[in-house]
């Protein structure tokens, strides 16, 4: 018995609803393009992963559908926490409760939420496989994931005792409030040391934005500790001018900044960052880790781009190795200069919904979509700056690509841009979940 | 959800739509015939003007609006002749057609 045996909520089928799937799985079966499938009635989509993209994805197929389109959205974690604003926990400006969202405004669109997690995917009957059994069958499948970190290179963390000491705090919840806590039992005379794996990494300006962070809650408490910031990088990946102004005028004397820094091992017995040029003895490291797609994305050769993302239509957000499943945010294989932000996975998520929608009713695709992004970075717990971007979509290329003159930086931060980074996070928090 | 009314409503902001492109037949190429281009142009809005355009929070709610202000506003922004942090730098990524199928949607929307 697999998942089309099953109405939404687990139980038995009643014969209606089991000919009004039949009916739709038997037009999806006979047609199956991009341009035409034609559904009867309820034909119905699986989300796997709540966040930025998955949680909007849910909602505005729920919303654009007039709530004609099943939804069940597959989440391992209890609540929504941010991960934009989780650097603020670190520099002790906010606490994780302030970037928590619960997940009962889905329900309200007539979201399903099922907690548990995604293994495995049967594209042959269009099913996907949770943890603890249960099969959900789908007309269309949405993966937003989030990234896995790679320890394979760093072979000193590849245990997980080893990682519950030197922390990534790259995905807001436990890590991030366990940094805070490394950062408080250090003493004054401290050194903080961070390393920046090559891009692409979730998030480009998050880590430069948590060295001020750090810098914030240094210079107002243990004036006497110091930040080391090692970048794999050749240079500050997102925002230079800004957080270089940021560290000369807020933070002088506090961040050293050493790019082309590949790390090769950690010592975790004398906390020391083995790197290609020199070693770096720290008091508290945060090594962020190389990323890839969630595993569940890099199934069935999804993971197309370099073994590590996903390629997709960005007319759809289909995957280009697998018909009838989408993936969203920063598991995939991203356009040039399209940032690996919340904020983009929830405009991504916004296309794919429109377009899963249009497909299960035969309708047209947007065939000219366009996408921003505006991303606040905090200096310290109130001065904020920006970056901004437009993409829109090249027919020629295939791709999605930054609109000649549109975005651009702040220059210097300013506690006017807090109130609109405050009221970003409100707004696109309620835009996903509420 | 909403069902019938926003229906109308989103027929109403594609008519809309539609004279726009009439205006600026260039910019009429990239729409084609897709019906949704204002509300999926919105939906940019949304992340930090809030869903539909109805903020919770320092960003002006813009549901409700006056779509020749909104489009008036966005011009303006384009321009240079007003200032702003984002939105001098958002709205250079946009057509007119683009804009005057967003501000339709978002007009059509109730205040809250």
């Amino acid at each position: 018995m697999n998942g089309r045996d099953r109405a939404a909520n687990g139980r038995v089928r009643t014969r209606r609803e089991f000919l009004k799937a039949a009916s739709a799985s038997f037009a999806a079966a006979a047609v199956g393009t991009h341009s035409k499938e034609v559904h009867a009635a309820a034909p119905r989509v699986v989300v796997v992963g709540a966040g930025y993209g998955g949680a909007t994805a849910a909602k505005y197929i729920r919303k654009w559908s007039g709530g004609r389109i099943e939804v069940t959205i597959v989440e391992r974690e209890a609540a929504f926490i941010s991960c934009p604003m989780s650097n603020l926990v670190i520099g002790g400006s906010r606490q994780l409760a302030d970037l928590t969202v619960p997940f009962d405004g889905l329900a309200r669109w007539g979201v399903r939420i099922v907690r548990d997690e995604a293994l495995d995917i049967d594209p042959a009957v269009r099913s996907v496989k949770l943890g603890r059994g249960e099969t959900l069958g789908y007309d269309r499948l949405i993966l937003s994931p989030g990234v896995d970190f790679i320890y394979d290179e760093i072979p000193s963390l590849a245990s997980p005792e080893a990682q519950a000491r030197v922390l990534h705090a790259w995905k807001a919840g436990p890590q991030t409030v366990a940094l805070r806590a490394q950062l408080e039992a250090m003493s004054d005379g401290g050194i903080f040391a961070i390393h920046i794996p090559k891009a692409p990494f979730r998030c480009p300006p998050a880590p430069y934005e948590r060295a001020c962070q750090v810098a914030h809650y240094f210079s107002t408490r243990k004036k006497k500790s110091k930040i080391i910031v090692l970048d794999a990088n050749e240079d500050i990946q997102a925002k230079k001018a800004f957080f270089a102004g940021a560290w000369e005028s807020l933070y002088k004397g506090y961040i050293d900044y050493r790019p082309n820094s590949t790390l090769l091992d950690v010592d975790l017995a004398t906390r020391t960052l083995k790197l290609d040029f020199e070693n770096v003895a720290a008091d508290v490291i945060n090594v962020v880790p190389p990323q890839r797609a969630g595993a569940i994305a890099r199934r069935l050769g999804m993971a197309n781009a370099n073994d590590r993302f996903c390629q997709v239509d960005f007319l759809t957000y289909e995957s280009t190795a697998q018909r009838g499943v989408h993936v969203l945010g920063d598991a995939i294989q991203v356009a040039p200069l399209m940032p690996k932000s919340g904020h983009m996975a929830n405009q991504h998520a916004k296309v794919c919904a429109a377009a899963v929608v249009a497909l299960l009713a035969g309708e047209e695709v947007n065939p000219a979509p366009v996408i921003a992004n505006t991303c606040y970075s905090y200096v310290d717990d109130k001065q904020v700056g920006h970056v901004t971007s437009v993409h829109a979509y090249d027919r020629t290329q295939k791709t999605m690509l930054v609109v000649p003159g549109s975005g651009g930086l702040s220059l210097t931060a300013s506690e006017g841009e807090g109130i609109f980074a405050e009221a970003w996070a409100r707004n696109i928090w309620a835009d996903m979940l509420m | 959800m909403h069902g019938a009314i926003t229906f109308q409503l989103l027929r109403c902001a594609v008519a809309i739509a539609a004279l726009g492109a009439l205006i600026s037949p260039a910019a009429a190429a990239d729409v084609g015939t897709y019906a949704n281009l204002g509300r999926d142009i919105a939906a940019n809005c949304a992340n930090c003007h809030g869903t539909d355009g109805r903020s919770r929070g320092a960003t002006p709610s813009l549901a409700g609006q006056d779509a020749a202000v909104i489009v008036q506003r966005m011009k303006e922004f384009r321009d240079g002749r007003r200032a702003a942090t984002v939105m001098q730098q958002l709205a250079k990524g946009y057509t007119d057609a683009q804009i005057e199928a967003a501000a339709a949607y978002l007009a059509a929307q109730a205040k809250q």
